[in-house]
C-alpha cells in the first residue's frame, strides 16, 4: 500500500481529530434548529453562539460581527454583492481567488466599474496603486490577504488604511491567513474579512464573514432572520461548531507559536527546509521570493517540465500537490496568479505549489525530498523541450 | 496473469476507450485513465450563430464526468490533461487554415500525430506508463523478418479507422497498444456491459469533437470573428470569387472556398440544366470550378509529407491499394517515389473526388505501408 503524504493543505486541510469530537453530538442527540424556542433549539443556538465566541476571538471583533455562511466563496460573494450597487466603482487586484474575481466580473456586466490593481514581480500589490484608483464613485475595495497559490502576505492594514482615509469599505478575502498568522480586524483596518472553516482544520461547508458593525449590507439570501437577516437559512450548526472548535485550536497554536501539534517541528522551519532542498535542484526557482509570506506555503517552478504531468506522476507515487487552479473538467489552466507577477507562460505551467498543515510530520518531508527530484528528473529526461530551456 | 506493466489509456468518455481500460485492467496491468482537455465548448458560445451553451462532443463536462465514472468502475487512478495550446496550434489552426486555401482537412489525423501519440504519449511515459492504450479500431504488431512495428487493419472492418493513424511514427508505434484491434463492435459493447460500465449503451460519437453540430462553417465564422476581434484587420473579401466552369467561363460568385469541398452538389447558389459538382477549389485565384460528374474523375495524384510504416524508404514502384478519403473502398493503384517525403499514385482506374487536404493511405493487403496528404490531382 502506498504510503500517502499530502502537502496541499491550501486546498483543504484535514479536520482535526478534536474538531470532529466537538462536532460528533450535533449529528445525533443534539440536533436542534438552533431557531425552536425548545429546549432542543436552545441547546444548539447555545453551541452556535459559542461557536461564534472563538471565531470572534481569532480574528480579535465582536460575536455579533461574525455572519455564518456556507464556505469563503459565500462569504466574499456577500461582501461584494452585499456592499456594492448598480453604478458603483470596486477596486481589487488581478491575483484574488476566483471567488473574489469572478464576483467582480459579474458586477461589471451590473453596470458597476471595477479597476484590477496589478502586482509585482514578488506577488505584492502597491497601495500607492490602490490609492491612485480611487474615484469619487467607489464603494468597495477588496484586496486579500493571503495569496492562495504563493502564500505572499498584502499590505492590508496599509490598504485599510487608505479605505479608511476615504471611507471607503475595505474587504479582505482572509482564507488562507487565518490560523497560520495573527489576525485582527483593527489591525488590519477592514470593514468585511472573508475566512473559511475548512481552510483551518475545520469541516467543508462552513464559512464567515465579519462585518464591522455599521457597514450597510443588504442580504444576499432571503428569508428567516438567522444571522442578524444578514445570511437567512437555517444554522449548519454541526459545522459551525466545529469551525468554532478549529478556531480555538489555531488560537491556541498561534499562542504558543508553535503550528504543529505535540512535536518540534514548527510550520515555517519544515516549510523553509522543503523549500531549501528543493531550490538545490537545478533551474528551479521560488516564485514570490522576498515576499512577506504564511509559514505554510511554497511555490517553485521547476523550468523545463509541465506542471500538471508532475503532480500527476508524485499522486500516483503517493505525494499530493498542486500546481494552478483546477477548471470545471478537473484539469489544469496556467495560474493566473503567476501570470499577473510575470512569469511567462511556460514558467507558470512548470510551478507547483507545496502547503503544509498542522499534520504534517518531518517523515512527510522527508518523503516528499525522496520522491520529487528524481521525478524531475525522469519528467525532465523525457521533456522534448527541457535541454533547450536550460542551456540558454 | 504474465507481467503487469504499467498502460496509460486514454479516455474519451466513450464505450472503446472505457472497454480499453476494463480489458487491460482485467488482465492485471496497472492502468492509469487519461482525458485530454483539448478545447474550451464555451470559448465561442458568444459569438454569431454558435450555440449558446455547451453543445460539442469533445472535452465536454459531460465526457469527462463519464470518463471519470468508468475509472472509479474500474478502480484505476484518473486524470485531465491540459492540451489545449497544443491542439488549438497543431489542430484548430490547421484545420481553419486548410479550408482558407480551398483544401479540406482532417484533423482527427492531426490529433492522433501531434496531441494523442505524441504529447500524451510523452505524458504517459512521464508519469512512468511503459505504454499508452487507446480505444481505436486497428491492430499493431512486431514484424521480426522486416524489424519494423506495422499497423494493420482491424477485424471490424466496419469500424477501421487505420486511415486516421498513417502518420504514426516506428517509435510511436512500438509504444502503443490499440487492444480492439481483434474486436467488434458488438463483442465490445457487450464487454463494457459485462464490467458494468454506465457508457455501455452510449452512442458512437460521428463528427468533428470540437466542431458543435457537425456545422464547420459556422464554427470557422465564430473562430474567424474571434480572432479578428482585437485586430483591425478584414480579410474577409479576399475569401470571395467566381464561379467558373472548367473551360474558364465565369457562371457566377461565392462567398468564400472554405464554403465548398470537392465532389460537392449542393449549396453551390446556381441554377443549370444538368447537376454541377466543384470540381478544383484554386487557392491563388479563389476561383470554384465547377463541372459535370465525369470531370471529378482523374487517375493520378500527388502527396506530400509522407510517412511510411513498413518500409523506411519507397525504392521503386509498389502495387497498393489506395484510401482517398475514410469511407472510400480502396483501389488499385501504383505509387513511386517522387521525391523526398512525396508519392505519386497512380491508379488502375480514375476516381472520383480526389480532394486536396485529405490524406491518401496505402494498403498492402491488411498490412498499412504509409500515407500522404493529397497535394494535387490531374
Amino acid at each position: 500500500m502506498t504510503r500517502r503524504v499530502y502537502l496541499d493543505n491550501n486546498a483543504t486541510t484535514p479536520v482535526l481529530p478534536e474538531v470532529l469530537e466537538a462536532m460528533r453530538p450535533y449529528f445525533g442527540e443534539r440536533f436542534g434548529n438552533a431557531s425552536s424556542i425548545h429546549h432542543h433549539g436552545q441547546d444548539t443556538r447555545a453551541a452556535v453562539e459559542r461557536a461564534r465566541q472563538s471565531v470572534a476571538a481569532l480574528l480579535g471583533c465582536r460575536a455579533s460581527e461574525i455572519v455564518f455562511t456556507s464556505g469563503g466563496t459565500e462569504a466574499d460573494n456577500l461582501a461584494i454583492f452585499g456592499v456594492v450597487r448598480s453604478g458603483d466603482h470596486v477596486i481589487t487586484s488581478t491575483i484574488e481567488h476566483h471567488a473574489v474575481l469572478n464576483s467582480c466580473k459579474h458586477l461589471a456586466t451590473e453596470g458597476c466599474e471595477v479597476t484590477y490593481v496589478p502586482v509585482d514581480g514578488q506577488g505584492l500589490v502597491d497601495p500607492a496603486d490602490v490609492k491612485r484608483a480611487i474615484r469619487p464613485n467607489t464603494k468597495l475595495i477588496t484586496i486579500m490577504l493571503a495569496n492562495n497559490e504563493i502564500g505572499v502576505l498584502q499590505p492590508a492594514a496599509e490598504i485599510g488604511k487608505i479605505a479608511a482615509e476615504a471611507d471607503i469599505y475595505f474587504h479582505t478575502d482572509a482564507v488562507q491567513a487565518a490560523g497560520k498568522i495573527p489576525l485582527d480586524v483593527n489591525e488590519i483596518g477592514c470593514d468585511l474579512l472573508t475566512i473559511s472553516g475548512h481552510k483551518v482544520h475545520g469541516p467543508q461547508g462552513v464559512g464567515a464573514l465579519y462585518v464591522r458593525k455599521g457597514t450597510q449590507l443588504e442580504p444576499m439570501l432571503y428569508g428567516g432572520s438567522h444571522e442578524r437577516s444578514r445570511r437567512a437559512g437555517t444554522e449548519n450548526v454541526p459545522a459551525i461548531v466545529g469551525f468554532g472548535k478549529a478556531a480555538e485550536l489555531a488560537i491556541a497554536g498561534l499562542e504558543r507559536g508553535d503550528d504543529v501539534r505535540g512535536d518540534d517541528m514548527k510550520m515555517a522551519a519544515a516549510r523553509d527546509r522543503l523549500e531549501r532542498e528543493l531550490l538545490s535542484i537545478e533551474a528551479t526557482g521560488l516564485n514570490g521570493e522576498g515576499a512577506p509570506r504564511v509559514p505554510n506555503t511554497t511555490n517553485i517552478y521547476f523550468d523545463g517540465i509541465e506542471g500538471e504531468a508532475l503532480v500527476i506522476a508524485l499522486d500516483l507515487k503517493g505525494l499530493a500537490v498542486s500546481t494552478g487552479a483546477a477548471c470545471s473538467s478537473g484539469s489544469i489552466e496556467p495560474s493566473h496568479v503567476l501570470i499577473a507577477m510575470g512569469l511567462p507562460v511556460a514558467r507558470a505551467k512548470a510551478s507547483l505549489r507545496f502547503s503544509l498543515g498542522k499534520q504534517n510530520t518531518p517523515e512527510d518531508i522527508d518523503l516528499a525530498l525522496n520522491l520529487i527530484p528524481e521525478t524531475v528528473s525522469r519528467l525532465r529526461d523525457l521533456s522534448p523541450v527541457y535541454r533547450t530551456v536550460v542551456s540558454k | 496473469m504474465t507481467d503487469s506493466t504499467t498502460i496509460a489509456v486514454a479516455m474519451s468518455g466513450g464505450v472503446d476507450s472505457s472497454a480499453v481500460a476494463a480489458m487491460l485492467r482485467a488482465e492485471g496491468h496497472n492502468v492509469i485513465g487519461l482525458t485530454m482537455q483539448l478545447w474550451n465548448q464555451r470559448r465561442l458560445a458568444s459569438h454569431a450563430g454558435m450555440p449558446e451553451s455547451v453543445q460539442g462532443r469533445c472535452c465536454s463536462i459531460d465526457d469527462v464526468y463519464d470518463a471519470r465514472r468508468v475509472a472509479e468502475t474500474l478502480g484505476i487512478p484518473y486524470y485531465v490533461v491540459n492540451h489545449e495550446e497544443r491542439f488549438e496550434r497543431d489542430v484548430v489552426r490547421p484545420f481553419v487554415e486548410e479550408y482558407l486555401a480551398g483544401r479540406t482537412p482532417i484533423p482527427c489525423s492531426l490529433c492522433n500525430n501531434h496531441l494523442k501519440f505524441d504529447q500524451l504519449l510523452i505524458v504517459a511515459r512521464q508519469i512512468g506508463a511503459d505504454q499508452i492504450a487507446t480505444g481505436h479500431y486497428a491492430q499493431v504488431v512486431f514484424d521480426e523478418p522486416c524489424g519494423r512495428w506495422l499497423l494493420k487493419r482491424p477485424t471490424d472492418r466496419s469500424k477501421d479507422q487505420t486511415y486516421f493513424l498513417f502518420g504514426l511514427t516506428q517509435e510511436q508505434l512500438s509504444r502503443t497498444l490499440f487492444p480492439l484491434g481483434g474486436m467488434t463492435k458488438p463483442d465490445v459493447r457487450e464487454l463494457a456491459r459485462k464490467h458494468s460500465l454506465a457508457i455501455a449503451e452510449k452512442p458512437d460519437s460521428q463528427e468533428i469533437c470540437f466542431v458543435p453540430g457537425g456545422d464547420y462553417k459556422r464554427f470557422l465564422e465564430a473562430y474567424l470573428s474571434e480572432q479578428r476581434s482585437g485586430s483591425t484587420g478584414g480579410d474577409r473579401d479576399t475569401l470571395a470569387g467566381e464561379m467558373v466552369t472548367s473551360d474558364g467561363k465565369v457562371i457566377g460568385e461565392h462567398a468564400g472556398v472554405h464554403n465548398f469541398t470537392v465532389g460537392q452538389r449542393k449549396g453551390l447558389g446556381i441554377a443549370t440544366g444538368s447537376p454541377l459538382y466543384v470540381i478544383q477549389i484554386k487557392n491563388d485565384t479563389r476561383q470554384v470550378v465547377v463541372g459535370k460528374d465525369e470531370e471529378l474523375y482523374s487517375r493520378t495524384l500527388r502527396t506530400h509529407r509522407v510517412n511510411l510504416i513498413s518500409t523506411d524508404e519507397l525504392r521503386e514502384p509498389m502495387r497498393v491499394a489506395v484510401k482517398i478519403r475514410h469511407k472510400h473502398q480502396p483501389a488499385a493503384a501504383l505509387i513511386e517515389s517522387a521525391g523526398p517525403n512525396e508519392i505519386l499514385v497512380t491508379f488502375d482506374e480514375p476516381q472520383r473526388a480526389l480532394t486536396p487536404g485529405q490524406a491518401a493511405v496505402f494498403y498492402d493487403g491488411d498490412i498499412v505501408v504509409g500515407g500522404g496528404w493529397i497535394e494535387s490531382s490531374k
